[in-house]
This record gives C-alpha cells, structure tokens and sequence, in this order.
C-alpha cells in the first residue's frame, strides 16, 4: 500500500492542481492577516471560509482523481497487489497530499505572523485539524460515490449533491426546524444534529473554543455544557473518526466486489 | 496450469459466462477464440481476478485463486487495450511496474527490439496506438513468470513488430511455459497455437487442435471451419 501511496502522492504533487490549492491558501492566510491585523480574528474569518470550502475540493478532488486515474488502477489490478492496497492508497495519497495544502499553504503565513508567540495558537491548530479530518471524510465520500457511479458525470453530481447538503441544506433544514419547534425542548436534538454532520459538528467545535458561544444563541449554553467537557470533546472527536472510517471502509468493502 | 469449473458471470442481464468448464494444462500455447463480445476478456479478467465471478471456481498453479492477490506473481499479462497514465513517461512507466512486481534486466534487450529508446522520454499520453501496443509487450515480457495471458497482443503493430511477438511468443513456449491468447486474426491463430478454445454463447463450444476443428466441421480451411461454427449457431 505503501508504494501506491507514494505513487499517487508524487502524481498529485506533480499536477498543476496541488499548486492552485496550495497558492489558494497562502494567498488567504495572507490576505485575511492583512486585513484583520489581528491573528484571533483573522482564525474566525478563515473557519468560515474553510469549513465550507475544504470539504467541497475533498469532494471534487476525491471524485477527479480516481476518474482520472482509471487506467493507472486497472494497470495496478493486474499486479500482484490487494485490491484494498490499491484504493487506500489512492486514498491516502489524495488525502494526505490535500492536507499537506492546507496545512503548509496557511501554516506558512500564520508562522511568519508569529503564530508560535500568540494565544492563538491553539485556535488555529483546531482549525487545521478539523480541515484535515474535512479533507479525509469528504475525499472517502468522494471515492464513495465514484466507486459506485460508471458514469463521470453522474459520479460528480451525486458528489457536489453530498456536499451542498451537508455544507448547506442541512443547515437551513435543521434551523429552520429549530425555529418551527421552538416551543419544545429541543436542546439535546440539535446537539444530536449537530453531532450527525461532520460540518456542523466542526464549526461547533471551533466557534466554542473561540469562546463566541453566545452566538449560537439560546443552545449556547446547552452545547458549551457539552463540548466543554472532555467528554464531549472525546465524543466529537469519535464522531469524526467515525466518519472518516466508515466510508474508508465501504471503499475496501466496494472495491473487493467491483469489476474492471 | 488453470483449471475453471462452471464459471457464470453477467453484467446486468447481460449473462457473458454461462458455466465455463476449461482446464489448460502446463505448457504450450492455447488460443481463445470467439465473435465479439462473446466473452473473452471478461474470461481472462476472470483468472486475473479483475473481474469477479458470480458463480465458480478457478485455480491457478492448483491454488484457488478466491481472495487471493500473491498469485499474479505467477502471470504476465497484456491487456487488450493499453491504457495507460498519460501523464506519465514511458520510462517513468517502466521503473514503476519493476518497482512493484520485482528486479528484471529484460527490459532494455526489449525496449531495443521494438525500438523504442527515443520514446523513453516521451508521455504516454502522446504515443500512437502502436507505440503503446509495443509498450504494453514489453511490460508483458519484461518478467519471467510461467503463465503468459495476452488480449489481442497483435492490434495496432506493424509487421516487423509482429514477427518480434511471434518470436517472443515461440521463445517463451520453449522455455516451457503456458501461454494463453485472445485473437480475432486468424492466420495469427493458426501459425502459432497449439490447442484452441472456442467460446460461444456464454460456454466453451470446441476445444481441441486445429486439426480436430477442421475435421469436426468438414472444412479442409481454418477460417472456414470457424464460419461453419457460426453459421451453423446462428443460422
Ligand atoms: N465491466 C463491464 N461492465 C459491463 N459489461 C461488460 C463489462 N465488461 C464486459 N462487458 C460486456 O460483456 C460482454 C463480453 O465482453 P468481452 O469479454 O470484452 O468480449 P470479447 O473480449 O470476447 O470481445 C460484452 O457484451 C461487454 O459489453
Ligand atoms: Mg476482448
């Protein structure tokens, strides 16, 4: 598994994409401490930003390179390799070089900022780690739906449809119940809500670190309560490796029974 | 060498193997024959574990192949169509596939026999149909493994290429080996198989020599002998 990591890891880093992404982030790590003079702040605008944004290119990423790649992995069945082998390390090969964007295309601004120095720090290191375990679960649905869908073009609809509604339907679908509902009791739903969505479920760690739980409104209490506890921060971090192990493990599961 | 025991395999509706029995034994050159679509490469794929059968068994080397991966060791094989990375180089390609099978040295006698050190740099996604078929031949006989399985090794060459492939192919059986074609060019088949298999219908319809064929059909000509198969099945 290893070798097809390493294969796939160099194939990205050679594609002009790799690049785009990796100037993409250091261009807004530039910018938005330009803009904000101020590393907190500059951390709340980015969470914004990321949380939507790092999830849609796992997607479209995810979704491109094992279309992309078809001919390199019936090369590869051929060999005497584990068909589990073969896409985990695709896999990982997207994912990890994803991630190594991310982290190096906003660590380096931060770090000249003076990061290291700041109480912000830890801010920021819940941002990228929460971008990474982004990346990892929206690139494993990616491969998902690709590994199911013949079809290109069916493979990407259905994958921009996974993302639009995490990202944002099921945003707008869960307040405007909360807002319909608001008669009940309904702190521990949301917080089940919440915890369903790996999205949500990052913003609401980051924004409860950051300490602007007041913005949430009336469920602020209710979910520093909760989030602010080790336990749930052991949940939500459960959470989120659930969801990055089980479609890794329907990747295994597909791809065992797949003809090419 | 390969034994399939009632092998069934459909896409959809689409049933290609309906109980495929066939047992090649060690050494020797064996062609599969068939019309279009009669499934021959989903056969081969199906020994490559490529494709997975939805009823049956197949051994190679007497090991069932089920859930197994470490066998391919034993199999050279050439795909039917050479698709390959086309962002990679042709050399690029070549350390790759030695890096995750294991060390040859064949490889440089064969890139000079089919000429194609001025391709070394060269992406794949840039050559000819030809180019890749040679390609493809080299990656195929780069290694020394005892079961050789080619998917109409002889499209797009020209035909200097093509008596290289015969003498390779001829080489090889000397050493002993099994080697398993697909072709649709008869005269190929003719000059250099030992036994033919012919699939039909979803099920091997004759397997025997070419004599035994010709003798079966009354037909003193191969090509004649396969269209009397044909005709006779769909007349
Ligand atoms: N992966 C696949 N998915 C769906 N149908 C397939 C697939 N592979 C082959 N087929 C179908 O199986 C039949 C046999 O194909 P194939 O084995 O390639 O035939 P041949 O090599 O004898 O020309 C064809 O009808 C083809 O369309
Ligand atoms: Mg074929």
């Amino acid at each position: 598994m290893l070798k097809i990591l390493k294969y796939s890891f160099f194939d990205l880093m050679r594609s002009r994409w790799s690049y785009v992404y990796f100037a993409f982030y250091l261009l807004l790590g530039i910018v938005l401490l330009f803009l904000n003079n101020d590393l907190s702040k500059a951390v709340i605008t980015l969470m914004n930003i990321i949380i939507v944004l790092v999830p849609l290119i796992g997607t479209i990423f995810g979704v491109m390179y094992y279309y992309n790649s078809k001919e390199f992995t019936e090369l590869l069945l051929a060999q005497p390799l584990k068909r589990s082998s073969i896409f985990l390390g695709q896999y990982l090969g997207v994912s990890i070089s994803l991630s190594m964007s991310l982290v190096l295309g906003l660590g380096i601004p931060f770090a000249l900022y003076g990061l290291f120095n700041s109480s912000a720090i830890w801010d920021f290191s819940l941002l990228i780690i929460t971008g990474g375990f982004l990346t990892f679960i929206f690139t494993a649905l990616a491969f998902n739906i690709a590994l199911s869908n013949e079809n290109k073009i069916k493979g990407f609809g259905y994958a921009i449809l996974v993302w639009l509604l995490l990202a944002i339907i099921y945003d707008g679908v869960f307040l405007m119940s909360l807002i319909l509902f608001e008669d009940y009791p309904l702190d521990k739903l949301s917080l089940v809500g919440t915890m369903l969505n790996p999205i949500d479920l990052s913003r609401t760690l980051i924004l409860l670190k950051l300490d602007i739980s007041a913005l949430l409104g009336y469920t602020g209490a209710v979910f520093k309560q909760f989030f602010g506890t080790s336990f749930g921060l052991i949940v939500s971090f459960s959470m989120l490796i659930i969801w990055v192990s089980l479609p890794v493990m329907r990747i295994v599961y597909k791809s065992k029974r797949k003809d090419f | 060498m390969v034994t399939i025991e009632n092998l069934h395999k459909k896409f959809g509706k689409n049933i290609v193997l309906n109980g495929v029995d066939l047992s090649i034994k060690e050494g020797g050159i064996f062609a599969v024959l068939g019309p279009n679509g009669s499934g021959k490469t989903t056969l081969i794929k199906s020994v490559l574990g490529m494709v997975i059968p939805d009823k049956g068994t197949i051994s190679v080397l007497q090991k069932n192949i089920k859930n197994s991966s470490a066998y391919r060791h034993k199999i050279d094989y050439l795909p039917q169509i050479a698709n390959f990375p086309g962002n990679l180089k042709v050399k690029e390609l070549i350390t790759m596939i030695k890096d995750l099978r294991g060390k040859t040295t064949n490889d440089d006698a064969l890139i000079s026999l089919f000429k194609l050190d001025k391709f070394l740099d060269k992406k794949l996604g840039n050559l000819s149909g030809g180019t890749k078929q040679k390609v493809n031949l080299v990656l195929t006989f780069m290694f020394d493994s005892p079961l050789i399985i080619l998917d109409e090794p002889t499209s797009g060459l020209d035909p200097i290429s093509l008596i290289h492939l015969k003498d390779l192919i001829q080489a090889e059986k000397a050493k002993g080996k099994t080697i398993l074609i697909t072709s649709h060019i008869m005269s190929f088949v003719e000059e250099i198989s030992d036994e033919i298999v012919f699939l039909l219908e979803g099920k091997i319809y004759f397997k025997g020599t070419i004599e035994q064929l010709k003798t079966m059909t009354n037909q003193s000509d191969f090509e004649r002998a396969i269209a009397t198969i044909l005709t006779d099945n769909h007349a």
